[in-house]
């Protein structure tokens, strides 16, 4: 599965490690929410960057404690109708400060880039391949944005959108 | 009418370059029918009985006379030449091709008009009075309001994958014209004791196969707390609303399984660390969004001109047409005028093209080129001056939407049913066919008095059957169709669920059921003047029933 950031396919430097295996002191890696919870002092101590990968029915409020020390936020999409990791996202970005890597996962399709973009995430793994080639044109696609949200853009571009048209 | 800018132009312009893309994508097998489905249906498009289906938006149920010719337009070149008004100021097309939908879209834009988020797990067309900014009893026009929510939740971020869909309704008057108490979202707007105008806040309302009537979770809300708080409520329904049993997903579940208080203490929570923020409204804003709206200029005019008085007298016609389908506008002189499009034996709702073209015309003439849509499926005609009513009622008639029965028995409201819906057990329009049949007699119809039929071909309510004074709900059993009838639903300010009167009814009894029903009434009532409704609330269902089912 491709992961895009900034853009573009990139290499995934992160590993998952489901189990309960141990992980190496400089060995990048993605656990679950047990295992950070579990095992947060000895894998936040380590070299290595450390990211979690949250369900979208837990309250993002439990990861604050560990935020600052989170290289990644992995959310989960386990279908791409089911919309939680949206809020999560934004909450995250919004009201936690969380500046480290906010990556989509699960079912993460082409019509969803923008949506997820504007909620906050900046790391995609994106299930079709053809998709992640056209990232950054469906990225791209709107220029005009109604609210305002984690991105920073929204409806004050009206006003500039207005004074074009009239100039 | 809001009239759209350059900003609201190219985003709808990038809608329709986006949906063109998905629909090549699907059309060369890119996306699965499944990756598809929720794409389209954010665009309005439904795969229905026989074809695809396309409802297109009327924000808060304005028209413009161009965008009306829009509507004729697309009737005529894609569809079968008519069009079909919803409960939900909305209009559906049932005859489009997918392989046309792109070119529909972008004919649509061309006056501003779009499917945008008439389906789907998102938030739907903001719906409101369609006496908006005419009616006497309102403190302020809803539609700007429903326009700043509108726009705040088109193509939302964090709320276009709900767990369901998810509807708003605006009201600014003392009668409720918009059913506010039966969507996800209620607001009515009114005036506390400091003589500010804001909010009250009613969640969880709604039809379905679980109907509920909204709660208030917020008496009084600021006009700058609005999208704050509508976004904590929309936050709170994204995370815990259930996403495991699709019946049980709308708000209303969740108000109702968190208790009202409960839910409305989370969102609280959830409003206080938001409510200073950027969605906090400045008077800016809603000046910028009412500057918007293009506001008739009125001529000085004084009511009842000789016109109208000679009218009256000379044609008793028009006297029955006047009472019945013109109402008093707030500016002297002028009237608002309901066209019926109920004429007996026709599907509720319908219009043809050549209709559509022709009340685009007479809106021009007499109407400031301005038409409203209502949720009991009839169009308005806001601002017609009193002097020509005479002449509008003339031209109205010729094209068959003068029928004086609006409020009465043959004004029903009905889903298409199993004519088109692929959801449906039941056929809705041949029953509502019957009845305007059935009922045809207008001396009869009037002294009957204000009598709302609402017919659901299946479980989800899309005619609104619980809230109608007469509720029909088709359902099915062994392979045929049986209906159930409720009594003294009504969906305004004193908002109830129907009671369910007895037994299903196999369709061909019906008609007679119904009958029985209204001739029940007329002997049960305790003046003329008290409606059906009122003779419901005072004695139950059980005299009804007893009288009904005695026979039979």
């Amino acid at each position: 599965m491709p992961l895009v950031k900034n853009l573009r396919i990139v290499e995934d430097p992160f590993v998952r490690v489901l189990d309960e295996a141990p992980v190496a002191d400089d060995a990048a890696v993605l656990v679950p929410a047990a295992r950070l919870t579990a095992d947060a002092g000895e894998l936040l101590q380590r070299g290595g960057r450390t990211g979690v990968i949250w369900p979208n029915n837990r309250n993002v409020a439990e990861l604050a404690p560990y935020l600052d020390r989170l290289d990644v936020v992995a959310l989960t999409f386990p279908k791409f109708q089911d919309g939680r990791a949206y809020s999560q996202a934004r909450l995250l970005r919004e009201r936690y400060g969380f500046r480290g890597e906010l990556r989509a996962t699960g079912q993460v399709l082409r019509d969803q880039f923008l949506f997820l973009i504007r909620a906050g995430f900046d790391a995609f793994e994106v299930t079709k391949p053809a998709d992640a080639e056209h990232f950054a044109e469906a990225a791209r696609r709107y220029s005009a944005f109604y609210q305002p949200a984690g991105d920073g853009r929204g409806p004050a571009s009206r006003k500039q959108l207005a004074e074009a048209a009239a100039g | 009418m809001y009239v759209y800018d350059n900003f609201d132009r190219t985003l709808l312009a990038e809608r329709v370059s986006e949906f063109r893309d998905q629909v090549g994508r699907r059309l060369s097998g890119a996306l699965t029918e499944d990756e598809f489905k929720p794409l389209r249906l954010m665009n309005g498009v439904y795969l229905q009985l026989h074809a695809y289906m396309l409802r297109v938006a009327i924000p808060y149920g304005t028209l413009s006379s161009a965008q009306l010719r829009t509507l004729a337009h697309i009737a005529r070149r894609y569809d079968r030449g008519y069009g079909h008004f919803t409960t939900r100021q909305n209009m559906q097309f049932n005859w489009i091709k997918l392989s046309d939908l792109p070119d529909v879209m972008a004919d649509l834009a061309e006056t501003g008009l779009h499917g945008m988020q008439t389906s789907g797990n998102c938030v739907r067309n903001v719906t409101t009075d369609q006496w908006a900014a005419v009616a006497p009893d309102e403190v302020e026009d809803p539609r700007i309001y429903a326009e700043i929510l509108r726009q705040h939740c088109t193509m939302h971020p964090e709320f276009t994958f709900l767990p369901r869909k998810f509807k708003i309704a605006v009201t600014a008057a003392k009668h409720d014209r918009a059913a506010i108490r039966v969507h996800d979202i209620g607001l009515r707007m009114h005036k506390n004791g400091a003589g500010e105008v804001g909010f009250e806040v009613v969640v969880g309302g709604g039809l379905g196969r679980t109907p509920f009537v909204a709660k208030t979770v917020k008496p009084f809300l600021h006009k700058r707390d609005l999208l704050s708080y509508i976004e904590a409520i929309l936050r709170v329904y994204n995370q815990y609303g259930r996403r495991d049993n699709i019946y049980k997903a709308r708000i209303k579940i969740l108000v109702h399984e968190l208790g009202a208080e409960k839910f409305a203490s989370e969102v609280e929570t959830e409003w206080q660390s938001i409510k200073d923020g950027p969605l906090a409204i400045g008077p800016e804003l809603i000046a910028d969004v009412a500057s918007h709206f293009k506001y008739p200029t009125y001529e000085r005019l004084a009511n009842e001109p000789i016109e109208l008085q000679r009218a009256r007298s000379i044609k008793p016609q028009f006297g029955r047409w006047f009472r019945n389908s013109v109402s008093p506008h707030k500016q002297p002189g002028y009237s608002i005028v309901t066209l019926s499009l109920k004429p007996e034996g026709a599907p509720p709702g319908d219009a043809t093209a050549e209709q559509m073209d022709a009340i685009a015309d007479l809106a021009d003439r007499y109407s400031f080129g301005e038409i409203r849509v209502g949720h009991e499926q009839n169009l308005v005609l806001p601002h017609v001056p009193q002097r020509d009513l005479p002449a509008l009622w003339e031209a109205l008639d010729a094209i068959g939407v003068a029928t004086p029965n609006v409020g009465l028995v043959t004004d029903i409201i009905a889903c298409p049913g199993l004519d088109y819906c692929s959801l449906a057990n039941t056929r809705s329009i041949p029953v509502a066919q019957e009845l305007t049949r059935r009922f045809k007699s207008l001396d009869a119809q009037h002294s009957i008095g204000r009598l709302h039929v609402n017919i659901s071909g299946c479980i989800n309510a899309c005619g609104h059957h619980h809230v109608g004074h007469i509720g029909i709900l088709g359902v099915e059993k062994n392979g045929e169709e049986f209906y159930q009838i409720t009594l003294g639903g009504r969906a305004d300010e004193q908002a109830e669920l129907g009671a369910l009167m007895g037994p299903a009814v196999p369709y061909n009894e019906v008609a007679d059921v119904i009958e029985d029903v209204v001739a029940a009434y007329v002997e049960l009532r305790e003046r003329p003047e008290e409606l059906f409704v009122d003779t419901v609330k005072r004695l139950g269902v059980e005299p009804f029933k007893d009288r009904v089912y005695a026979a039979r």
